[in-house]
């Protein structure tokens, strides 16, 4: 039998050059007469540009081009939308408007670009940036998504008769003939407000265009190297084939790197092929704020209505969602709020109105969760205010209403991101909500520890939160597995990575089906010149998607090799295993042939190839799921607060996550931190805020606080179950976002346990101390 | 333009002389003209800690200081650390505890806490917690991290 | 984020950096450890046309006893040297306190304290505890040299009484009373971030254990260390009793403090969790200097 990996705790691959400051990240590329390119952004939110003085920065020491909007003439033209409207709903609204790579006519937040200059230095460049003048005409700025709907609101596009980017409508059963039978109806006004990705390494873009070879390569921090190879070369007319774009290691994406296109990443490859000029962009930490997509401003008015045993018998969810000035992406972030607001329980009756609202504000996009939270948040809140109403336990009036393991492929009959029905695919949730509930010891710790605790003068409470997450969605991603002469196996795939372990995960899927060792595994990804078909890395899909289809690969390759050794050992392919990079007949050790050997044969330099085979061990094969897979989790904490400080400390933390069969456990659980992290800083720490003008008043990481190892708790357990994906061989799920997605639902519903004393209701998030003081103290505001 | 200023300096034990402008940044310095990429640049403000190096033994921020400063000085980087093919013990723990995920930040942890376990070889989690607060990272939430150098301090004792 | 150019000067003494400064004049910013002034530099908030730097000066680093059990401390000593002195931990146990709560042990192996205090920050410790403790600052230029009491020496908002031509070159700080308690005491989101608030209480005991004598500073209190003379007058002479201690916390919250707004606390909280930290640190210093 051939050894397994999937599914072990394996060191990765990867490790070693990432330790010892020797992996490739866009940073780092050097090129005999580099350029380097500062920008000058916008200082108001939204104005008119009235006049644009370049003279002086063209003159200053090392400058070798200014650009503007008129400087670009014809060329100038806005960015491709990156994901269309969806054309399976009646009714839809979509006013799609998208970013230039320099404004023309007005600014539509702060940050956008209006100028760029290029010198010998990025130090000489910020010189002349400085020195360039613009004169802008103010306008009132769109800041606030109800008013930006109000009919005096100022306009962000002046061609629109409203800030009204979309409006999209979906039901499900009959919501208010629900509402007529109910016995309690909830109802709750609910907003939430933006963050940060706030990946720790900045955007970043190198592009040379070779004149000679006439060949563009480009090392973007992209988590979509392929789409930014097709999209660049229509912009700049050339073939696809002419154009390389090379994500190497990037320093964390969490979703914005898949903004599509980015200012700076339509122009950067042009000035590049005008000066004939290597030039690098790398984006600083303030640019970073005013520039990069941001995500999660949203305002719900929900109602559910229930039984008085706690049975939910229909929800109503209408929100508007803040895209920023632009929506280049589509609906998938409110379509996503949409299939989680049902989340993880059996709702007959659903009712859901969205309308997406440009504000001038940066663009929002997908970040780590893309909507998903704003959906659990919605639906854990009137959970838990359903409880308290009926008086019933938190935990049984969610048992009550989780979907039955008997009834998956479960649908929501509603539409999802990908413009297809919302299917669960499989699940069990009750034994991992039962897990996490038994692994916090929720019964013990509200009989005894609580009361104990509170008797001591302590504020600790508890929140359990169980979740849902649509992961592996398509279209589709593909991978080509070789072996070489010298035994190692190379793997190539159009993905890109930014952390997740793709150089271990995926060398385990080959080394299981091909006898290899892990190590032996060679992976290129997000290299275009190496596999040219994909989409990216985003929604939790690489382990899906991807990992699908390296496995299709592999066990191509494996095909063959078992083909091929049959002839040479002259041995039926059934008697023969494949071990230690050997292939060879089980049980006649003497009878083998190493894997290298093989492929030197599958690559013969005399002599005739057999017509209908191709030389070499090599397979290319694509994955593209029916529909995506959907995971399941829990979450539960323990806090302390602190009612005089509003500090509040996490004192345990435990997950039960269910993402499917495991590729590599400790990468799994490493996800899980991670996410988790980014999920605290969503609760308590991260929040933007914007003034009345729609200027960013915390463009720093010394204001923008994101959870150090002192905010976080003492340690994170994570617990497993394994529903495999009936929709995939590996039977994968994706687990890139679950950590992130429940934890300020999770955090808001042991605040409220914690300060039971005060009867505090919490309807937003993020919350602060200074916001926790105000709604304990202030109930007037 | 400014002067330029001669700079003499020990980088990983290697002597270097250089030209400099007194603005240039000395983390910019090692990364552009010694090409010593391993030290990460995330926010220029000495919030992150990506970019943090041993200015004479000690954990300095290296955007925080100019080149020039560096006159007469040792400083050590990740590059000085190990290499692939003989990873310091604190990088082999971090790397069998998978204390890193996207890698961007780790130099800068693995050099703040070099002189950290020197000088308390058998810390607590709530002194590696301490130790680390300086160092933000976005993947890990941190929990590997601290089990990388509970890792490390064991494999530095014996 | 890159800064802009400037001239610099690296002198290797306080003679030469004076002079310096008096050619410059206002022209001219000293670089201390760099860990405040050179995130501004990098952000183009300040932009300096000349950069006088210290880091040279072998005299302006040193740690000394002080006359009758004080102590003396050079300007350019780094926060790490002065939390890791043994003379500091016997002779100023509440600067001994404050240094590990300032920033992180990066900005500590650089920053220094005569950098910090010079900045003038009202959240930095330093500044709050400088006048708790009643130190002393000598301040040099080429004209001579003059000794700042703490509680004279900021002026406001990053600012202070040195001249453009000034430097900052020693502090000094008398011995702590007998009977005396003191606490440090912040909050803030992060534990390294500045403050949200932050209280410097020191407490001297009379013979019935009554207060003797009471030295309070806010930071982030207003625009500078905001120090509670209404608090210290209600304390002094009296038991400290819960009631009494309450007390005090609510007329420096009313009379002695100026918080304002920002994006991480209203004026109001502010006000609030100021008075939860005096009391807090009235009794921890009040009880420290029972033992004492």
């Amino acid at each position: 039998m051939t050894k397994e990996f999937i599914g072990k705790r394996i060191k990765r691959n990867e490790d070693p050059r990432l330790l010892t400051g020797q992996a490739l990240f866009v940073d780092d590329v050097d090129i005999p007469g580099m350029l380097h390119a500062a920008f000058v952004r916008s200082d108001y939110a939204h104005a008119k540009i009235v006049s644009i003085d370049t003279s002086t920065a063209r003159q200053m020491p090392g400058v070798v081009a200014v650009y503007t909007a008129e400087d670009m003439g014809d060329e100038w033209q806005p960015g491709p939308p990156l994901v269309s409207p969806p054309p399976t709903v009646e009714d839809v609204v979509f006013h799609s408007r998208r970013q230039a790579p320099l404004v023309k006519d007005k600014v539509r937040h702060a940050g956008e670009t209006v100028a760029v200059v290029v010198a010998e230095s990025r130090y000489l460049a910020e010189d002349a940036a400085e020195e360039i003048w613009v004169e802008y005409d103010p306008l009132p700025a769109v800041v606030d998504i109800e008013k930006g709907l109000e009919p005096n609101s100022p306009l962000v596009h002046d061609d629109l008769e409203s800030n009204l980017a979309a409006h999209l409508s979906q039901e499900k059963g009959d919501y208010e003939a629900a509402k007529a039978q109910a016995d309690v109806v909830i109802s709750k006004k609910i907003h939430i407000d933006r963050g940060a990705a706030a990946a720790m390494e900045n955007r970043g873009i190198v592009a040379h265009w070779d004149e000679k070879g006439q060949l563009l390569t480009i090392w973007d921090t992209t988590q979509a190297p392929i789409p930014i190879r097709n999209g660049t070369a229509a912009r700049l007319g050339l073939s696809e084939n002419q154009v390389r774009v090379i994500a190497p290691f990037v320093g964390g994406g969490f979703g914005p790197k898949i903004m599509m296109f980015y200012p700076e990443e339509m122009l950067i490859p042009w000035i590049s092929m005008k000066l004939c000029r290597p030039i690098k962009w790398i984006e600083d930490r303030r640019e970073n704020f005013y520039a990069t997509t941001q995500e999660r401003g949203q305002v719900h008015e929900v109602e559910m209505a229930l039984t008085k045993d706690g049975k939910i018998l229909g929800l109503k969810d209408d929100f508007l969602h803040d895209t920023g000035a632009f929506d280049p992406y589509g609906l998938t972030i409110p379509l996503n709020t949409q299939s989680h607001v049902m989340g993880p329980y059996e709702i007959a009756n659903f009712s859901s109105e969205f309308k997406v609202v440009f504000t001038n504000k940066t663009i929002v996009t997908p970040v780590r969760g893309a909507g998903r939270p704003q959906g659990v948040y919605i639906i854990e809140r009137l959970m838990d205010a359903a409880a308290r109403e009926l008086d019933i336990d938190p935990i049984e009036i969610r048992k009550k209403n989780l979907i039955a393991p008997d009834a998956f492929p479960y649908s929501h009959s509603i539409i999802d991101q990908a413009f297809a029905e919302l299917i669960l695919d499989s699940g069990d949730y009750l034994p991992t909500f039962e897990k996490a509930i038994e692994m916090i010891g929720y019964r013990q710790f509200i009989e005894q520890e609580q009361p104990r605790l509170r008797a001591e003068g302590k504020y600790v409470g508890i929140g359990i939160t169980p979740f849902i997450e649509t992961t592996g969605v398509g279209p589709y991603e593909g991978a080509r597995v070789q072996i070489e002469p010298s035994g190692k196996v190379n793997l190539a795939t159009g993905i890109g990575t930014q952390g997740q372990g793709h150089f271990t995960s995926f060398a385990q899927i080959v080394a299981e089906q091909l006898g290899v060792d892990v190590t032996d595994v060679r992976i290129i990804t997000g290299d275009t010149a190496e596999f040219h078909w994909g989409t990216g890395t985003f929604a939790s899909r690489g382990a899906v998607v991807a990992g699908n289809a390296v496995y299709a690969a592999a066990s191509g390759v494996r095909k063959k090799v078992l083909k091929m050794a049959s002839k040479v050992l002259d041995a039926p392919e059934e008697e023969l295993e494949i071990q230690d990079g050997m292939v060879r007949v089980a049980d006649i050790p003497r009878m083998s042939i190493s894997l290298g050997e093989l492929a030197a044969q599958a690559n013969p330099l005399r002599g005739a190839v057999e017509p209908g085979t191709e030389p070499g061990l090599e397979a290319t094969d694509y994955f593209g799921p029916q529909y995506g897979a959907t995971a399941f989790g829990t979450h539960a904490m323990i806090i302390e607060v602190d009612p005089e400080t509003m500090l509040v400390e996490i004192k345990r933390y435990v997950t039960a996550e269910d993402c499917g069969r495991m590729l590599n456990p400790l990468i799994v659980e490493g996800q899980v931190h991670g996410g988790v992290s980014m999920g605290i800083g969503n609760a308590y720490y991260e929040q933007l805020h914007f003034d009345e003008n729609g200027q960013l008043l915390n463009a720093s990481l010394a204001d923008y606080l994101i959870p150090s190892s002192m905010e976080m708790p003492p340690r994170i357990e994570v617990g497993h179950a394994e529903t495999k994906s009936p929709l995939s061989e590996l039977g994968t799920k994706g687990v890139g976002e679950a950590g992130t997605i429940p934890v300020p639902a999770c955090f808001a519903q042991a605040l409220e346990n914690a300060l039971q004393d005060f009867d505090l209701e919490i309807a937003e998030t993020p919350l602060s101390p200074n916001r926790l003081y105000e709604l304990l103290y202030k109930k007037e505001q | 333009m400014s002067d330029l200023f001669n700079l003499s300096l020990t980088v990983n034990g290697a002597a270097y002389e250089r030209q400099v402008e007194p603005r240039l940044l000395l983390s910019d310095f090692l990364r552009q003209n010694l090409g010593l990429t391993g030290t990460h640049v995330g926010c220029e403000h000495g919030v992150c800690g990506a970019c943090t190096i041993l200015f004479d033994g000690e954990p300095a921020r290296s955007c925080l200081i100019f080149a020039v400063q560096a006159h007469g000085h040792e400083v050590l980087t990740v590059e000085g650390m190990g290499t692939i093919d003989n990873l310091h013990p604190l990088q082999e723990a971090f790397w069998e505890a998978h204390g890193l995920q996207c890698g961007f930040c780790t130099p800068g942890f693995l050099t703040t806490l070099l002189p950290f376990l020197e000088e308390n070889p058998d810390p607590s989690e709530e002194e590696i917690r301490e130790a680390i607060s300086g160092n933000l990272c976005r993947c890990t939430g941190y929990q590997h991290i601290v089990d990388a150098v509970k890792l490390a301090a064991e494999k530095m004792r014996t | 984020m890159k800064p802009p150019p400037f001239e610099y000067y690296a002198p290797t003494t306080v003679e030469e950096a004076v002079a310096h400064l008096a050619e410059h004049g206002y022209d001219a910013k000293p670089l201390a450890g760099g860990q405040s002034l050179i995130p501004m530099m990098n952000f183009r908030l300040a932009q300096p046309a000349v950069l006088v730097d210290l880091n040279n000066i072998a005299e302006l680093s040193f740690i000394r006893p002080g006359d009758e059990g004080g102590l003396s401390i050079g300007a350019m000593t780094r926060h790490q040297t002065v939390e890791k002195d043994a003379l500091v931990a016997e002779r100023a146990p509440l600067i001994d306190e404050t240094m590990p709560q300032i920033a992180t042990r990066q900005i500590r192996s650089r920053g220094t304290i005569g950098g910090s205090l010079a900045h003038a920050d009202p959240s930095a410790e330093l500044v709050s505890v400088s006048v708790v403790l009643d130190g002393k600052f000598r301040v040099v230029s080429q004209k001579g040299e003059r000794w700042v009491p703490a509680s004279e020496f900021f002026l406001g908002l990053f600012t202070s009484v040195l001249e453009p031509e000034e430097l900052l070159a020693e502090i000094s700080l008398p011995p702590l009373p007998d009977r005396s308690g003191w606490s440090l005491m912040e909050i803030a989101r992060r534990p390294h971030d500045f403050c949200l608030i932050g209280v410097v209480a020191l407490v001297t005991l009379d013979e019935e254990q009554n207060c003797k004598q009471a030295r309070i500073a806010f930071l982030s209190a207003g625009d500078g260390p905001m120090q509670a003379q209404n608090a210290a007058k209600v304390l002094e002479g009296q038991p400290f009793t819960p009631e009494v201690i309450q007390e005090a916390a609510e007329v420096a919250v009313a009379s002695d403090i100026d918080p304002s707004s920002d994006i991480h606390a209203t004026a109001d909280f502010r006000r609030h969790l100021a008075n939860v930290l005096a009391q807090r640190a009235l009794t921890q210093a009040f009880e420290r200097a029972v033992g004492n």
